[in-house]
């Protein structure tokens, strides 16, 4: 058996199409293969979160998966939250303004396991939204400006501005 | 003219590009035709190497080339990483060889270096490297190590002492002879690592034409880098350059150079190709320098009101297998305990510790939080048994504003008479108290014993010497467009110096700070520079930026006066152009650094030299010391151990904040750090030196539902050492975090008389020592 797939995956609403091999995991092939590289790899053990994408709509770790399991699959990553090339997101807005990141390395997985939460929980505790990150590991801010910032951001989305 | 900048809670221009995935870290580089490496790390913490077989490996798939210690360049065979902080007191400095052939030292030490077509192919065959060891015994826990019947930390040596030393002042023996109390206690604190999200990681690339290494390392300090990388490798100081691209995360461990950042330029340039190394998890658990152990064996001696008569003790330091930093983190916890109180007299004996493990080298906090754990503690002690309130002892000992400038009688790391600058600690102290409710405690205390519940509150005191030299340059140019930059050398891992480097700089100009580019961590930028560590980059870069500032302005100003035939003496810069005040002729700042471009055949307008632009190196005379206080109040659970930090209240003085937004994120970070140490933190290791807590489902960082939030004030002390009045913020939040949290969780536990002299304090070792408290009643 061949170890190499032709595989197609659609990221940010564009269809990626390469063939790689199958043991290459899936933040790989996003970073090094799609060039996409805002995902990031903090630990390739599942424990970080810093490698979370949204995989059909649903938060997945990167670094878990295979590339060839994401074949046929739609996958958002932190470079296709934002509406356009000049605007945030409100959620992202909501991080600057609360000074939500430092180095910014945790950041694309604690934006997208935050896009996810704030669909299903639109208003939130603090203590809800420590929970849904507490998967995230964030070294630099204490978490308290990404907690504020996830809390602003509900309240902005509620609002739809 | 706009809003002031410095000084404003300004958000921060780094963060759209972080926020929408456009960074750059050093893995995000994809250069053409680059190769990937993988290293062949000892798997023992100490062994004899006798033969290295590569044959295999060679012919795995992708590889090009794979070097070992016998591959290197003659010259390079027994090169070592440069020993760059020297001390008398060190007497066996080992340092690392940049690959091994002979001894391994400890469990991480590299071997051979794999180069591949992909990092896949590099892992794979080296594991088909194979190497023959000769299992030694390894220097564990660093008491130990010390004593005669340990096993040697390198075969060669006679034992396993690295350094000794004694710093102190003071009659310490007859403030022991005439003290009304005494307690003398044995600590332990543990300290792990910075464990920042981004692993390091180089990447090198060869310019045959211009005859240049360019390298980018996930580093604090590209000045460093370059500087072990020409003294290692022997290669012109031009011909190399380094670059810290985006860094995810500093706190320490990425301040030092390591041989990974001399061996992957010595192969790009020997393969012709660029060579990308990103560290994974594991190698950065086992080959990244960290904090560990420290045992404090101490004394303290008080008078009837709880005024501190003398402190005096030993203490060991475990410093791993070699000392690239010498004894810098050591020294900084021996000079770091007097801290803010009036000692009278102080003796510490230091014992450095060779042990089979990764060097120990400073982690945010630098040695002192095990200091102040250990100070503090003694303060509880001592408050307990004379009936004392704990923070009332502290007041009644605190520095008082009137005997500042305080000189300590000690000599601190950067060799300087260590004289606190500026500070006020009692109103430090009495802010914390009044954030954290601490008048309102007992009462609390009282209400949640009768729900059954067991809370309890803690407080602790540091000193931090901050924004230490030897200087931190800027050069602020005005292009012909009229874009204002800032070039310096210190990387960025996440403070936000673009922003708040440009808040320096643009009230001079009278613009925002989004008409500022900053741009730092390039040696290619700026000729000299040094590094992003020691809370110093606002101290150093920001009055850097200051000084430059106020000299491009000038020169702007006699410019525009020769331009205008106006009178430097009526004018002023507003919104990036120079104005004549009262009148409406001005002259915009692109048009001013365009006339001193000069026009062929022209001299230049006032006589000034070309380019609108200035350099300034500050250097400051000392280190201007920061402190503050924590107050913490916590809920324990006696039968699981668990601790819930329920607030959280820190009082800080950094000087002038040139912005308290990102000052406010600083301190939350720190905290949580020290939250890990208190509570979480721990690389363990085996009899036999071996490390086992080598993931993050082994080793605990704070997540997000143990980290309290922070409730930050900040007392304004300037420090007359630079002109901003500023020092540096980085590191206080951790200092205090584990003693603070260690004495409210003993206060929470005062129904069992429990005493706590260890940190990190797991839940089985607060049920343990409950339990045993029980048994005992
Ligand atoms: S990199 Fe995937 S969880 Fe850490
Ligand atoms: S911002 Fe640096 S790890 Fe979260």
């Amino acid at each position: 058996m061949s170890d190499r797939r032709t595989i197609c995956v659609n990221i940010n609403g564009k269809a990626y199409e390469r063939e790689v091999e199958t043991r290459l995991h899936l933040a790989d092939f996003i970073r090094h293969e799609c060039l996409l590289t805002g995902t990031h790899v903090g630990c390739e053990h599942g424990v970080c979160g810093a490698c979370t994408i949204l995989l059909d709509g649903k938060t997945a770790r990167s670094c878990l998966m295979l590339a060839v399991q994401a074949d046929g699959k739609e996958i958002l990553t932190v470079e296709g939250i934002a509406p356009n090339e000049t605007e945030l997101h409100p959620l992202q807005q909501a991080f600057q303004d609360n000074h939500g990141l430092q180095c910014g390395f945790c950041t694309p997985g604690m934006l997208t396991t935050l896009l996810e939460f704030l669909d299903e929980n639109p208003d939130p505790t603090e203590r809800e939204v420590r929970e849904a990150i507490s998967g995230n590991l964030c070294r630099c801010t204490g978490y308290q400006g990404i907690v504020a910032a996830a809390l602003d951001a509900a309240k902005r989305l509620q609002a739809g501005t | 003219m706009g809003a002031k900048m410095f000084g404003a809670r300004v958000s921060r221009l780094e963060d759209p590009k972080l926020l929408t995935g456009r960074g750059g870290y050093t893995d995000d580089m994809h250069l053409p035709e680059m190769l990937e490496a993988a290293f062949v790390r000892s798997p023992h913490s100490h062994a004899r190497i006798k033969d290295i077989n590569i044959s295999d490996a060679l012919k795995h798939k992708g590889v090009c080339k794979i070097y070992t210690a016998s591959d290197l360049p003659d010259y390079l065979r027994n090169t070592t990483v440069p020993f760059q902080v020297p001390n008398p007191a060190i007497s066996q400095p080992f340092q690392q060889r940049l690959l091994e052939d002979r001894e391994v030292c400890f469990a991480g030490e590299p071997i051979a270096l794999v180069v591949a077509d992909t990092r896949y192919n590099a892992e794979d065959a080296a594991t088909l490297v194979q190497v023959d060891y000769d299992i030694l015994p390894g220097a564990a826990d660093c008491k130990s190590a010390l004593e005669d019947s340990a096993p040697l930390c390198h075969v060669d040596s006679p034992n396993n002492e690295g350094a000794k030393y004694k710093v102190g002042y003071g009659d310490v023996a007859s403030a022991f002879a005439n003290a009304h109390l005494t307690h003398s206690e044995e600590f332990w604190i543990h300290r792990g690592g910075g464990f920042a999200i981004e692993n390091r990681g180089v990447v090198a690339q060869y310019d045959e034409l211009d005859d240049v290494v360019t390298i980018w390392s996930a580093t604090q300090s590209p000045f460093l880098v370059k500087q072990n990388v020409v003294d290692m490798l022997g290669w012109e100081s031009d011909r190399v350059r380094v670059i810290a691209p985006d860094v995810g995360g500093g706190f320490g461990p990425k301040t030092i150079y390591y041989v990974e950042e001399a061996l992957i330029p010595l192969v790009a340039k020997d393969l012709g190709k660029p060579v990308k190394w990103i560290e994974d998890r594991r190698e950065n658990f086992l080959a990244t320098n960290m904090e560990r152990d420290q045992y404090w064996d101490m004394e303290i001696a008080v008078d009837a009101d709880g005024k501190l008569l003398g402190v005096r003790g030993q203490m060991i330091h475990d410093t791993g297998a070699y000392m690239p930093w010498g004894i810098i983190s050591p020294y900084i916890s021996a000079t770091t305990l007097p801290g803010p109180y009036v000692l009278p007299s102080y003796e510490l004996e230091t014992f450095v510790a060779l042990t089979n493990k990764v060097a120990v080298t400073p982690v945010r906090g630098a040695g002192r939080p095990q200091a102040v754990f250990a100070m503090e503690r003694l303060m509880d002690r001592a408050a307990d048994k004379l009936g004392l309130d704990r923070a009332e002892i502290r007041r009644r000992n605190l520095i008082q504003t009137e005997q500042m400038p305080y000189a300590l009688g000690l000599i601190f790391r950067d060799g300087k008479p260590m004289t606190y600058d500026s500070g006020d600690y009692p109103k430090c102290q009495e802010e914390a108290l009044r954030l954290g409710d601490y008048e309102g405690f007992r009462h609390r205390q009282e209400q949640a014993r009768a729900e059954g519940r067991h809370i309890g509150i803690g407080i602790a005191n540091y000193v931090e010497g901050t924004g230490l030299g030897p200087f931190e340059g800027a050069t602020v140019r005005i292009q012909p467009s009229g874009q204002i930059c800032i070039y310096t050398g210190g990387g960025d891992s996440g403070q936000g110096h673009w922003t708040t480097l440009a808040q320096v700089c643009a009230d001079k100009f009278g613009v925002g700070v989004e008409k500022i580019d900053v741009q730092k961590g390039d040696t290619g930028k700026i000729a000299s520079g040094v590094g992003t560590f020691a809370s110093r980059i606002a101290v150093n870069a920001g009055s850097s930026v200051h000084l430059a500032s106020n000299e491009v302005r000038q020169k702007a100003i006699k410019v525009a006066a020769h331009m205008l035939e106006a009178a430097e003496e009526d004018m002023d810069i507003e919104n990036g152009s120079v104005v004549v005040r009262g009148s409406d002729l001005s002259v915009s700042l692109s048009d001013v650094a365009r006339a001193v471009q000069g026009m062929p055949g022209f001299s230049l307008p006032g006589g000034v030299e070309p380019g609108l632009e200035a350099t300034h190196y500050f250097s400051p005379s000392q280190s201007s010391y920061c402190n503050g206080t924590a107050v913490v109040e916590v809920e324990v659970d006696p039968d699981t151990g668990h601790v819930d930090i329920l607030n959280y209240s820190m009082a800080h003085d950094s000087g002038t904040l040139i912005n308290p937004f990102v000052v406010d994120g600083q301190v939350q970070g720190a905290v949580a750090q020290g939250v890990g140490n208190a509570l979480l933190e721990w690389m363990v290791y085996d009899d036999n030196s071996n490390p086992v807590s080598t993931t993050f489902a082994e080793y605990l960082l704070p997540s997000a539902p143990e980290t309290p939030n922070v409730d930050v004030t900040h007392v304004e002390s300037p420090t007359p050492i630079n002109p901003l009045g500023v020092k540096g913020a980085g590191e206080g939040g951790t200092i205090p975090a584990a003693a603070a949290i260690i004495s409210a969780i003993e206060d929470a536990l005062s129904p069992w008389n429990v005493r706590i002299a260890a940190a990190p304090l797991t839940p089985s070792m607060i049920v343990n020592q409950v339990r045993a408290e029980k048994a005992v009643a």
